[in-house]
């Protein structure tokens, strides 16, 4: 065994792990760290200019490549500023590795200066979390820290090192000798449980796939996969938010994304179904509406690689643990093997009654000739990018939910939203995380100004490391979906809803170093897209977007999706006080 | 539109009805929870019980397995049965938990609790508390004048039983340890 620091077993860690790239932030808690990273040039360092930067650019690069993001921060304030990002990542279930410098282990304990109880306050926003206090255990613990990260439903880990630790010496843990043996989740689905899908795939009348960000953690043949088994059995699928891509935009069976701002006819689907197949997702309250209400008629299968996920808000007739993969895989061997069979006679039926609901064309708007509208902005901007490759990551609020309906995904990893947490300023480091980890690719962040605001210091890290991210802002000078549930829900009293005194974002960019692009004209759009497509660099375009746009469909909270409001003329008073006291 | 008029206590979270119409029947729970003892892990275990609003009556915790680095902790918690499930798989998926037993649904199991008391008081009430020790086989573990500290050794509902009959003949503390508890049988 190789004798070595705990900096340097640090750095020989992320290596042997593969890892490529480290997004970080010095400080005198980790300088022991950035000593070694200085000293060698297999691993690349990106300095952000926040930790929350940091940590949301290696949930971009982890939810572009599946493969885990590592974030390094020193003690007290630059632990503290990754605790967003660890939620966030733990919330949408994101493989992370971040690494936190703390005082030595002989001050622990004394209020020393930038001391922060880390493992304390990352406990529940971390999947695990370790204190290392000794050199010995430090390079087995980093590697473990990958396997949990990983394996199961993945996660974010945090491992705290005290600067001690750092500069002790002991003997180096290869990869491949670190104990990672008692956790092992459970990836097999009982062929039990799984001949009682088949049995129900064989004779649903009125199915409907329901997938998730599970999809997409378990990897691309889980997509491959669940385009066979729609392919085979013909039947309708719809996606959360998290689940875009895993299944074609321009597939046949394809309903578009559910959920509170998702498409008429897959909610309505969801709730007329007989059978519903929930692939890797979790029924959030954000699909489900009232639990009472939720697809009334239908037997639910779960499939999931958490046990607790299964019966966890929706009680469901099957629950098959597992990974999305390993039990498709199995569903198709089943089902295949019995002949591929389907309700024949009764599917036709369901179909006809789906065209009936396409027929509604709920994502219908008012378009105009003198202001943008949001959704024209995006239905451009996809027109214009089509065929490219392409990568979307977003902000939180109006223009995510627009983005998520009026951009269409091909392939898994090629949408990146933040989904739980719903965290604003999440979309600009997360698309250069994207960036960094696919140099040559388009990388746009869909924006609100308000969103974009928030981490808006990341543009000097795009520029420092020459990452040619386009911050497509649809600026309404709004906290637009704040806004619109006021109008909703709080008599049209818009209490501290705008965004007052924004900057020039053209300027802005100029004081950057990259271009900046203002437009507010439909009729020049298009050219202001192709310049934004066209320059080589980092660049901030300022879309100049209808103020008061709402956001349809919307099921408001509390209400089943059969109750969902098309337009703003189904909007008055229908929220009631219940429906109120949620988010 | 008018301002709305929010019912007071309409802040619970009704309007989701997570709650399980059918599981309304409160059961209580006693599992056992074998982890990795290691710094943090307890604090993990309740931070879980806390954070999601799960109940803990009863929680008892030490290093049963010293080689394999194993710690045993029982805890006691109530909920409905949809609740009971969901708090076992949010304990199983825990990385430092190696094993989840509920002991109340595993079949018949042994419960203790260690009681420490102490009683204060003279003449006849000192006499009946003595008498009262022995018949529920309570040990005197120190003795004053005034007081006896008695150690007793039961199920939780003997425990609450002793100490029922000890306040009116002078209890002024007690100290319990908490469940432990084992499945019957081989
Ligand atoms: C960090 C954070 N704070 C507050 C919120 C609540 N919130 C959700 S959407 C929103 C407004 C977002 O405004 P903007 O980024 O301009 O997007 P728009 O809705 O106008 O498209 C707010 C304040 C949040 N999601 N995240
Ligand atoms: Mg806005």
């Amino acid at each position: 065994m190789r004798q070595m620091t705990g900096a340097r077993m640090v750095v020989q860690a992320l290596k042997d792990q593969g890892v490529e790239v480290v997004f970080g932030y010095p400080g005198g808690a980790v300088l022991p760290i950035y000593d070694e990273i200085f000293q060698q040039n297999d691993i690349k360092h990106i300095l952000v200019r926040h930790e929350q930067g940091a940590v949301h650019m290696a949930e971009g690069y982890a939810r572009s490549t599946g493969k885990p993001g590592v974030a390094l921060v020193t003690s007290g304030p630059g632990a503290t500023n990754a605790v967003t990002g660890l939620t966030d990542a733990l919330m949408d279930s994101i493989p992370l590795i971040v690494i936190s410098g703390q005082v030595p282990t002989f001050m622990i304990g004394t209020d020393g200066f930038q001391e922060a109880d880390t493992v304390g306050i990352t406990r529940p926003c971390t999947k695990m979390n370790w204190l290392v206090k000794d050199t010995a255990k430090l390079a087995e613990t980093l590697h473990q820290a990958f396997h949990v990260a990983t394996h199961g439903r993945p996660g974010p880990v945090l491992i705290d090192i005290p600067k001690d630790v750092q500069f002790a010496t002991a003997d180096y843990t290869p990869r491949e000798a670190a104990k990672v043996s008692h956790y092992q989740p459970r990836v097999r689905g009982d062929e039990a449980l799984i001949a009682k899908l088949v049995d129900l795939i064989e004779t649903a009348e009125r199915p409907v796939f329901y997938t998730g960000g599970g999809v997409i953690n378990s990897g691309r043949t889980a997509s491959t996969l669940l385009r066979d088994l729609v392919a085979e059995t013909d039947f309708p699928i719809t996606s959360t938010l998290m689940g875009l891509g895993s299944y074609p935009a321009s597939g046949k069976n394809w309903l578009g994304m559910l959920g509170m701002h998702g498409l008429y006819e897959a909610n309505l689907a969801m709730h007329g179904c007989d059978v519903m197949i929930n692939i890797g997702a979790r029924f959030d309250d954000r699909i489900t509406g009232r639990i009472k209400d939720f697809s009334p008629h239908s037997k639910k299968v779960h499939i999931d690689i958490d046990p607790s996920s299964i019966n966890k808000v929706v009680r469901v007739d099957v629950g098959i643990v597992g990974d999305v993969t390993l039990v498709l895989e199995e569903v198709l061997r089943q089902w295949r093997a019995r002949g591929s069979k389907t309700n024949r006679a009764a599917l036709p039926k369901w179909w006809a009654q789906i065209t009936e609901w396409r027929a509604v064309k709920c994502l219908t708007y008012k378009n105009s000739s003198t202001v943008i509208k949001p959704q024209y902005a995006l239905e451009r901007l996809e027109a214009l990018t089509k065929g490219m490759d392409r990568y979307i990551t977003t902000e939180v609020g109006q223009h995510q939910m627009w983005a998520a309906q009026f951009l269409g995904f091909e392939d898994p990893h090629r949408w990146m939203t933040s989904g739980g947490l719903g965290t604003m300023g999440y979309g600009l480091p997360a698309s250069i995380g994207v960036q960094v980890a696919h140099p040559d690719a388009l990388v746009i962040n869909v924006a609100g100004e308000a969103s974009w605001l928030m981490n808006m210091q990341e543009m000097g890290t795009a520029m420092q490391f020459r990452a040619p991210v386009k911050q497509f802002i649809l600026n309404n000078e709004r906290l637009g979906m704040v806004r619109q549930w006021q109008e909703l829900l709080h008599g049209e009293r818009y209490s501290s809803s705008w965004s007052e005194a924004l900057p020039d974002f053209v300027k802005l960019a100029e004081a950057f170093g990259c271009k900046g692009i203002r437009i507010d004209d439909p009729a020049d759009l298009d050219e202001a897209i192709k310049e934004m497509l066209a320059y080589n660099g980092p660049v901030i375009f300022d879309c100049r977007v209808e103020k008061h746009e709402n956001c349809f469909p919307m099921i408001p909270s509390g209400k089943p999706h059969n109750e969902m409001l098309l337009g703003d003329a189904d909007t008055q008073g229908v929220i009631g006080a219940k429906g109120a006291v949620l988010v | 539109m008018s301002a709305l008029n929010i019912k007071k206590g309409s802040s619970s979270h009704s309007a989701y009805e997570l709650r399980d119409p059918n599981g309304d029947l409160i059961e209580s729970h006693t599992l056992a929870v074998v982890v990795d003892n290691e710094s943090g892990v307890l604090a993990r275990v309740i931070g879980l019980f806390s954070g999601r609003g799960y109940n803990i009556d009863s929680l008892t915790v030490a290093e049963v397995d010293h080689e394999g680095h194993l710690s045993r902790i029982t805890v006691v918690t109530r909920g409905t049965p949809p609740v009971i499930a969901q708090i076992k798989a949010q304990l199983d998926r825990l990385v430092p938990v190696h094993e989840v037993h509920d002991l109340t649904a595993e079949g018949p199991s042994v419960q203790r609790e260690l009681a420490l008391f102490k009683v204060a008081g003279r003449g006849e009430a000192r006499i009946e508390a003595l008498r009262l020790a022995e018949i529920f086989r309570a040990n005197v573990v120190d003795s004053t004048l005034e007081s006896f500290v008695f150690e007793m050794t039961g199920t939780p509902e003997k425990i609450d039983a002793f100490a029922d009959l000890m306040r009116p003949l002078g209890l002024r503390e007690i100290a319990r340890t908490g469940v432990a508890a084992l499945a019957r049988g081989a």
